[in-house]
């Protein structure tokens, strides 16, 4: 269930569409009502623009050294330009229904953006771009504030933890940039704690 | 309340029971074991300054002071999820395992169907369908914070499912918490009883043994099928187990319940139901301090 290249009847279906609004026949295109799975390698891709399981894997280890091995039982979607969603099984595609595992990752711009979601369901794993907060200042992260950070690197998103029950826990994705840590929090998730 | 009363003949003390339907509920938090594990909640919650009364059945589920169930860090990171005590039965008589195929018909938002993923450990698939778009979009991001990754969601009315997107294979098991007149959640919503008619109780008993049956003939032969209300009404329980028994391949069986309650009641306003509804469980407010229930296990075959 790790590749998604061993299941042939998957691969090539996603995304094919007739033609366009004025009748050429175009190349498919993502289609925002429905959940294409992820071609497995390029090869295999048909829609253009839209990201690969391979790609999706190495960005998870480049960034944050995520193994691919943390999401060998998951597979990967697009539903909505874009928007990556991790979906533990399989299901035939494309799927043309509300929800389907939980919403991971932002792609199809310059930098791809991990979700608050998948921060904490899979962020847990990560040994770069990480960076711990105190008490204090978790308490404002997940408030939503931005605060200075010092730190070497680049800027770009950042995996957030904080202690909690004696452990390092994920809370979110901060944007580090100009020497300041922004909150990437959600507006519906911000708590005063 | 007064609606109530038409329950007096079936309930032992009924005093006791008008009484517990007059009190507040107590605030109840369930553990999501697919983030952390029930001690390290606990833990937290302590650091948090949050005190927690254990519930002596489920060991995953904490009584909290009321204001502060939705407002700490383990609440934050997914780790709780608010849900009333006798919310918490259905699931655990379904008692899925990881690797099955589960349906939830009547899913929004989302308590049952998020538990049940922890009860899979969030491996095999599970299937929540609701016919309303703005609850099932509740359902969704409880399903995201609890960090829920097995789970398909499905816009439809339950009575008309379509296995078609899950390759039309039946489901080893199916929870059926159907829409129901709400009469034991008095404790939570005192108004609850506001809109109560009988041809309500009429119409959406209707709607009821059509969800049922429709999960019964889409669970594979030996599945098991929880049917559950938080309803008092005969005619929303017991008839509509006596209708499906009749129309679909199915039987009650018996299950353990380590809560006190009593057995289904076998007739109810001149009609008498199969005796095997003597199988199904009743839960009343004063039984154990909680809001009131009723579930239903059933095997699907002859």
């Amino acid at each position: 269930m790790g590749d998604d290249g061993a299941n042939g009847a998957d691969s090539g279906a996603d995304g094919t569409r007739e033609g366009d609004v004025d009748g050429s026949a175009g190349p498919p295109t993502n289609d925002g009502q429905r959940f294409d799975r992820l071609p497995a390698t390029a090869d295999e891709r048909t829609v253009p623009g839209r990201p690969t399981r391979a790609a999706v894997l190495d960005w998870w280890d480049e960034r944050f050294g995520i193994p691919p091995e943390a999401f060998a039982d998951h597979t990967f979607w697009e539903r909505g330009a874009g928007k990556v969603w991790a979906f533990r099984g399989t299901v035939p595609t494309p799927a043309r229904i509300e929800g389907l595992g939980i919403t991971a990752l932002r792609t199809r711009q310059e930098h791809w953006k991990p979700t608050t979601n998948a921060a904490q369901r899979f962020g847990g794993a990560a040994t770069r771009n990480v960076v711990h907060l105190d008490r204090d200042r978790a308490a404002r992260f997940a408030r939503g504030e931005d605060q200075p950070l010092d730190r070497d690197g680049d800027w770009g998103y950042l995996i957030v933890t904080h202690d909690l029950a004696g452990d390092p826990e994920p809370i979110g994705v901060g944007l580090y940039l100009h020497g300041e840590l922004r909150s990437q929090i959600p507006k519906g998730r911000r708590r005063d704690l | 309340m007064a609606v109530l009363d038409r329950y007096e003949s079936l309930i032992d003390d009924y005093g006791a029971f008008r009484a517990a339907c007059e009190r507040p509920l107590p605030s109840v938090v369930r553990v999501n074991t697919i983030k952390t594990t029930v001690e390290r909640a606990r833990r937290a919650l302590a650091a948090s300054d949050v005190e927690t009364d254990p519930v002596d059945w489920h060991s995953g589920l904490f009584r909290l002071p009321s204001d502060s169930a939705g407002a700490n860090w383990p609440y934050f990171h997914g780790w709780l999820h608010g849900q009333e005590e006798v919310s918490a039965v259905p699931a655990t008589v379904l008692d899925p395992a990881p690797g099955e195929r589960v349906w939830d018909a009547c899913a929004a938002p989302g308590s049952k169907t998020t538990q049940l993923a922890a009860l899979m450990d969030d491996a095999g698939l599970l299937v929540a369908t609701d016919n309303n778009l703005g609850r099932l979009s509740a359902l969704r991001s409880n399903a995201e914070r609890l960090g829920v990754t097995n789970l398909a969601v499905t816009n439809e009315d339950a009575r008309t499912f379509s296995l078609a997107p899950f390759d039309g294979e039946p489901f080893d098991r199916a929870l059926v918490d159907v829409p129901c007149s709400c009469e034991g959640t008095i404790r939570k919503n005192p108004d609850a009883l506001d809109d109560w008619s009988i041809d309500h109780v009429r119409g959406i008993a209707g709607v009821q043994k059509g969800i049922l049956r429709r999960a019964v003939q889409a669970t594979r032969p030996g599945g098991t099928v929880v049917y559950s209300t938080c309803t008092f009404a005969p005619e929303e329980n017991e008839a509509v187990l006596d209708h499906v028994l009749d129309a679909e391949t199915c039987r009650l069986v018996d299950y353990d319940l380590p809560l006190d309650h009593s057995p289904g009641v076998a007739a109810w306003d001149g009609a008498t139901f199969d005796p095997a509804v003597g199988k199904t469980k009743r839960i009343y407010p004063h039984q154990n301090d909680t809001g009131g229930f009723f579930c239903a296990k059933l095997e699907v075959g002859g």
